[in-house]
């Protein structure tokens, strides 16, 4: 049974502008508060989200913001898939090394968000877009 | 869209921006073009960006603030960044993003003292 | 865990459910006349009452659907031997006394089916059994396992708490004397901590002694480093102190930029420096 991660959907908001950006923020907040994620995962989070949301906005021309509950046995966590159906990354390796960038920016997006959170998942391709999936855990002292 | 702006207060010589809000890029971006003219218009030399009721920022906010530090610079003014929180410098520094060359400081008062001493 | 997922025939669980008093009341002798009986950590009541329970749980476990430990069948009988182990683990008993409170049910089942002339493919229902009665011996020393590695993971945070204090040694200067070798998640909590107290205490100065840290590598001069940066853009300047000749030779030697941080070879210079900054000094009162 260890290592089952079983997601519950939260909330999913869809981004077309960048004010859409401090919704996500709002929202990854309001349920790290709820979940009593620590200040600083909360942070950590938000942060990375922010990030995300922004990539996605930026390269992907907007998407889908998923929110859910993470839990894995007696661990829970929050998380969130960035999805757009923009033209994917070509090599996913590359995007994540700090400075690399395609666009607008100095590259510190994809590599720094990965660097804020506990898990990281991406999958693209050209035909189906970009989706990247994050979560931090509850830390086992309740922080 | 509604007219959104981030207060500017004008102390002594120092123009005093308090940060309060989840500031939206748009927000951001219209900071720095008011500050700007401001600069111009009141020839103030110093500048306190009080982001104490920030809880989070990220790339792109960090690097308008780091642009506002050094348009400042090139309009003749000081700026000092005052009261980023403990968890908003760590999220920065991991980030990678360490906004050398911009002053900061732990709060409005000792910011105020800070650029006292640049300006001399 | 078991990839073989044979189940034991309805025979076999027939005949073990009608011979279930018997049976228990053989294991409970065998294990009255074990060299691993201590009576002395539990009484002979208790003793019947968990080989009842379990063996009552293990019959309606095997006459479910599923082999798989973790099929729902199972569940009563994982939660009973959890709770067994754990409570003889608080009792004093070994993890072999615990483990070998299943295997003796061994012999008393097996030789039942041995005398009973009805099950057909007899062998393979024997190995069967031994089987399942092996692994749930060795779910018990997992158990044990299990609260080994919490109470070292407990007991190994109250020492990284410990072992992490920031302390005010004047009005604006904290220090923070490092002790031992950092690792990631205890690096992080030093920041952490230096980070809150810097903010709550107002302190524009921080020391971070390394005089107790043996050793340094690559990646914690570069969470030193990273400590620096948060604090400097929270607005507080620190200052590294008691960097021993090794630990300054590795910097040199990693080719680690420390950059413009500010350095000291003692944390009393250090205090000094700090002292200075605010204008302070000490000096001998007439």
């Amino acid at each position: 049974m260890i290592g089952v991660v079983i997601t519950t959907p939260l909330q999913s908001i869809v981004v077309r502008q960048d004010r859409d950006i401090s919704v996500v923020r709002r929202a990854v907040s309001t349920h790290a508060e709820r979940l009593n994620l620590s200040v600083l995962s909360r942070t950590r989070l938000v942060t990375a989200s922010s990030e995300l949301t922004r990539n996605m906005l930026v390269y992907g021309g907007g998407g889908v913001v998923e929110l859910k509950v993470y839990r894995d046995g007696e661990r829970l966590g929050l998380g969130a898939t960035f999805a757009d159906q923009g033209p994917g990354i070509d090599n996913v390796e590359d995007a994540l090394a700090d400075g690399f960038t395609s666009g607008v920016g100095l590259g510190l997006g994809l590599g720094g968000a990965r660097r804020l959170v506990d898990q990281f998942d991406i999958q693209s391709s050209e035909v189906t877009g970009t989706s990247i999936s994050v979560a931090i855990w509850l830390k086992d002292d309740g922080r | 869209m509604t007219l959104e702006r981030i207060a500017i207060v004008k102390i002594e010589e120092c123009l005093l921006v308090t940060i309060q809000v989840d500031m939206h890029d748009r927000l951001a971006l219209t900071l720095r073009e008011d500050l700007g003219e401001r600069l111009l218009t009141t020839q103030a030399r110093g500048v306190l960006l009080d982001i104490s009721g920030l809880d989070t920022l990220d790339t792109f906010i960090a690097r308008v603030l780091a642009g506002i530090s050094s348009m400042a610079k090139l309009l003749g003014a000081e700026t000092v960044l005052v009261g980023m929180q403990p968890a908003v410098a760590m999220t920065l520094v991991e980030l990678g993003l360490t906004l050398e060359g911009v002053h900061t400081s732990l709060d409005v008062d000792r910011g105020m003292a800070l650029l006292k001493k640049l300006l001399v | 865990m078991i990839k073989d997922l044979r189940q034991i025939s309805t025979q076999t669980v027939g005949l073990i459910q009608e011979q279930q008093d018997e049976i228990l009341k053989d294991w409970i002798e065998s294990q009255l006349t074990a060299d691993t009986l201590r009576l002395d950590l539990m009484d002979q009541k208790k003793l019947e009452q968990e080989s009842k329970a379990l063996l009552k749980a293990l019959t309606a476990a095997l006459g479910g659907q599923g082999r798989d430990f973790t099929a729902p069948n199972w569940q009563a009988v994982n939660g009973l031997l959890k709770e067994i182990s754990e409570a003889r683990d608080k009792a004093g008993f070994s993890p072999t006394e615990t483990a070998t409170f299943v295997l003796s049910l061994r012999h008393p089942l097996v030789e039942r089916l041995l005398s009973s002339k009805k099950i057909s493919s007899l062998d393979e229902e024997v190995w069967l059994l031994l089987d399942i009665l092996d692994q749930l011996a060795i779910f018990t020393t997992e158990v044990y396992q299990r609260r080994r590695e919490a109470t070292i993971h407990r007991q190994q945070e109250e020492m990284e708490e410990l072992s992490t204090p920031v302390v005010k040694i004047w009005d604006g200067i904290l220090a923070l004397p490092l002790v031992g070798t950092l690792d990631t998640r205890r690096s992080q909590m030093v920041t952490e901590a230096l980070l809150d107290a810097i903010n709550t205490t107002g302190a524009e100065i921080a020391i971070i002694d390394l005089t107790g840290v043996p050793a340094i590598d690559t990646r914690m001069a570069q969470h030193l480093m990273r400590t620096v940066a948060a604090s400097r853009l929270m607005g507080a300047n620190c200052i590294l102190s008691g960097i021993r000749p090794q630990i300054a030779q590795t910097i040199v030697h990693l080719k680690i930029n420390l950059g413009d941080i500010k350095t000291e070879s003692t944390l009393a210079a250090a205090l000094k420096t700090a002292l200075a900054t605010y204008g302070l000094k000490v000096t001998v009162s007439e």
